[in-house]
């Protein structure tokens, strides 16, 4: 079984601020992981190597740097890492992103599932991962709770609605985006540290994925952003201490005011 | 692409620092954009030299004024229209205010057809139906194939849905379709004046910043928006509309089937919850999450969770809130022995109303509680939920 499992390096911190003087953002901590619900495709694909064989090969799109991120899901147990990197990728929207994936995917290609993460930590769409089906005409399903079984062609899992479980059968080759709740990543092992260390990740240009050059980056985006500015979250809050009956009194009476008791 | 024009470049760096993507950067003495630049414009914003900007090919322009109106994919649940819908109605009623354009809402499903006046009583001028019994459940691929056909039969100029699991699994396999812009789980949308354009407000990087985003060249201009931002859609005297029963073929899909479903316990769908009741690790044991559930129930309210919580097993996963959870936004959030480390809040610092209770009056979660409640958890929720039923029952 060949599973590739799509990542993405971001920030570690989110942490943004206005500097008081200058009134300009100020981002502090640079340091770049491995965009944490990825974690769990990277697990996801690597215990169903355990369990059915076959190969991990996981995939990202972004600046040189990022081989980090492959190197590091190779520690995990992952067996090889593709980097698309390239400056025509830059400026990417989640359509471009999604394209250049798909092209990168096509390359490996005899892909039987995909793997991707619900989200990623920094633009939090949830886009790329269904995107990339459709670029790829394969079926797919979000949200992915638990696989339940592989056999032939076929995959039976568990995918998580707004209050409900599903049980879906669906045919491979497929593309699953996965939630946290399906496993719990593991902790690289020295063996596989050693492993990432000297492993070569492949990095692929645009010209070498092929694909229509006006379908990546800045040009094959069709949104733009034309405005950023920092959220600011005024709360003029309240907060009490005492007994607990005056306490307790206290949000009732807010409760009675809102009108909801 | 970002360019810099070196002559007017200082080397301040103040670019550097702004820059949320760390895409900038200072290579043989001069400003370098590196392929981490997602075109945000930070740096052009603030760059106190004027010494960059943004370059914009010239692109194909399409003609425009081929697509017009308003759609809004209207979900359905269990036979009904989902309450979300009537507030992406109401979304679409804001855009119509400024740009003239007819509203049409998208009904799919086998038994869809009576759901339609409502809509249009509600503000739609038209509604579209297409029945199927392919489209009875969830697929995404076939939701994905009914909707695009109808979008390139109809060519709408503004496509917009909820952000729920159901919009944000299948929305954007349609956009992929029609290769078209989709920015996901606006807080707002917006005309401009001046180009007619949607105008799509989105918080991004955990929430901590927020984006304006457009589609300029191609339609449809399509969005994702988040429940509980538009009040939904109220009835509108005498007003009238057509129903459209669309006849369009849809692949069967054979690749997907549904084998079965599980309700989750008390999740009662945390983002269309307008109370929710959360517990965090000072319940210290999944027994006393029986008080969250009463307390919640007492409310007529949903049962949230933070992470530590979920994480220790006292609560299943659908519960927590949070940036690897849920995010919510309640008229009223009460956090029960929650401390509010980041990812918790950025999954509930909009709500309207937040309580807060808690026995560290140093925790974090009392910097975003409009009524911070320093006390045992175990003293005083008792009391309210005594309370509550001493009104409720005189």
């Amino acid at each position: 079984m060949k599973i590739i499992v799509c990542l993405k390096q971001v920030p570690e911190s989110l942490d943004v601020r206005i500097d008081p003087e200058t009134k300009r953002i100020v981002r502090e901590g640079v340091k770049s992981i491995i965009n944490p619900y990825d974690t769990y495709a990277i697990e996801e694909g690597i215990r169903l190597k355990e369990r059915f064989g076959g190969e991990v090969i996981s995939i990202s799109m972004g600046p040189p740097q990022a081989e980090e991120a492959l190197k590091e899901a190779i520690a995990m147990g992952v067996d090889d890492g593709v980097l698309l990197t390239d400056k025509k990728f830059a400026g990417s929207d989640t359509l471009a992103t999604s394209y250049t994936l798909s092209c990168g995917i096509k390359k490996i290609g005899n892909f039987d599932i995909i793997i991707c993460g619900r989200e990623t930590l920094d633009g939090s769409t949830g886009q790329v991962g269904p995107e990339v089906a459709e670029f790829l005409n394969i079926p797919y399903v979000t949200y992915v709770s638990k696989i339940e079984n592989i056999s032939e062609d076929v995959m039976e899992c568990i995918r998580l609605m707004e209050d409900h479980y599903e049980k879906v059968k669906v045919k491979l080759p497929v593309l699953i985006t996965v939630v946290k709740e399906i496993n719990e990543p593991r902790i690289p092992s020295l063996k596989g540290l050693l492993k990432a260390k000297k492993a070569e990740i492949k990095k692929l240009t645009a010209e070498q994925i092929g694909g229509d050059e006006k379908f990546f980056g800045q040009d094959g985006s069709p949104t733009r952003v034309v405005d950023v500015w920092t959220q600011e979250l005024k709360k003029e809050g309240k907060v009490i201490e005492g007994e607990a009956e005056d306490l307790a009194e206290e949000i009732v009476k807010q409760l009675k005011e809102m009108g909801v008791v | 692409m970002i360019k810099v024009i070196y002559e007017k470049c200082t080397l301040c760096k103040v670019c550097i620092d702004v820059c949320p993507f760390d895409a900038i950067e200072i290579k043989d003495n001069k400003i370098f954009i590196n392929e981490k630049c997602t075109l945000c414009g930070l740096c052009v914003k603030n760059c106190p030299e004027k010494a960059l900007y943004k370059e914009e090919k010239k692109k194909e322009e399409i003609d425009t004024s081929k697509y017009q109106g308003i759609w809004f994919f209207a979900e359905t649940k269990d036979g009904s229209i989902s309450p979300v819908s009537y507030e992406m109605l109401s979304a679409c009623l804001k855009i119509k205010e400024k740009l003239n354009q007819e509203i049409s809402g998208v009904l799919f499903g086998e038994n869809v057809s009576s759901l339609a006046p409502d809509l249009i009583k509600r503000g739609c001028d038209n509604v579209y139906v297409i029945k199927s019994e392919k489209l009875e459940n969830f697929r995404e691929q076939t939701f994905a194939d009914a909707f695009s056909k109808l979008i390139n039969k109809y060519k709408p100029n503004i496509v917009i849905a909820a952000a729920t699991m159901i919009g944000r699994s299948f929305i954007p396999s349609v956009a992929a379709k029609i290769k078209t812009g989709l920015t996901a789980d606006c807080t707002d949308i917006d005309i401009d004046e001046e180009t007619g354009l949607l105008v799509q407000t989105r918080p991004t990087f955990g929430g901590n910043l927020m984006a304006k985003i457009i589609c300029k060249y191609h339609r449809p201009q399509m969005a994702t928006i988040r429940p509980k931002i538009f009040s939904p859609a109220e009835v509108i005297d005498g007003k009238d509309g057509n129903i459209i029963e669309e006849n369009i073929e849809i692949e069967d899909d054979g690749n997907v089937e549904i084998l079965g479903r599980e309700k989750v316990e008390n999740v009662v769908d945390l983002q269309e919850a307008e109370i929710i009741v959360s517990g965090g690790r000072g319940m210290k044991g999944p027994e006393n999450f029986d008080i969250i559930k009463e307390f919640a129930s007492l409310l007529g309210g949903a049962v949230g969770a933070s992470r530590a919580a979920v994480d220790s097993g006292w609560i299943p996963y659908p519960h927590q809130v949070g940036q690897t959870g849920k995010t919510v936004k309640p008229k009223i959030y009460i956090a029960c022995g929650i401390s509010g480390a980041i990812q918790h809040l950025a999954g509930m610092q909009t709500s309207d109303f937040i309580i807060a209770i808690n026995k560290d009056r140093e925790a974090p979660i009392f910097k975003v509680a409009n009524l911070g409640v320093v006390g045992d958890l175990f003293e005083v929720v008792p009391l309210v939920i005594k309370k509550i039923k001493q009104i409720k029952g005189g």
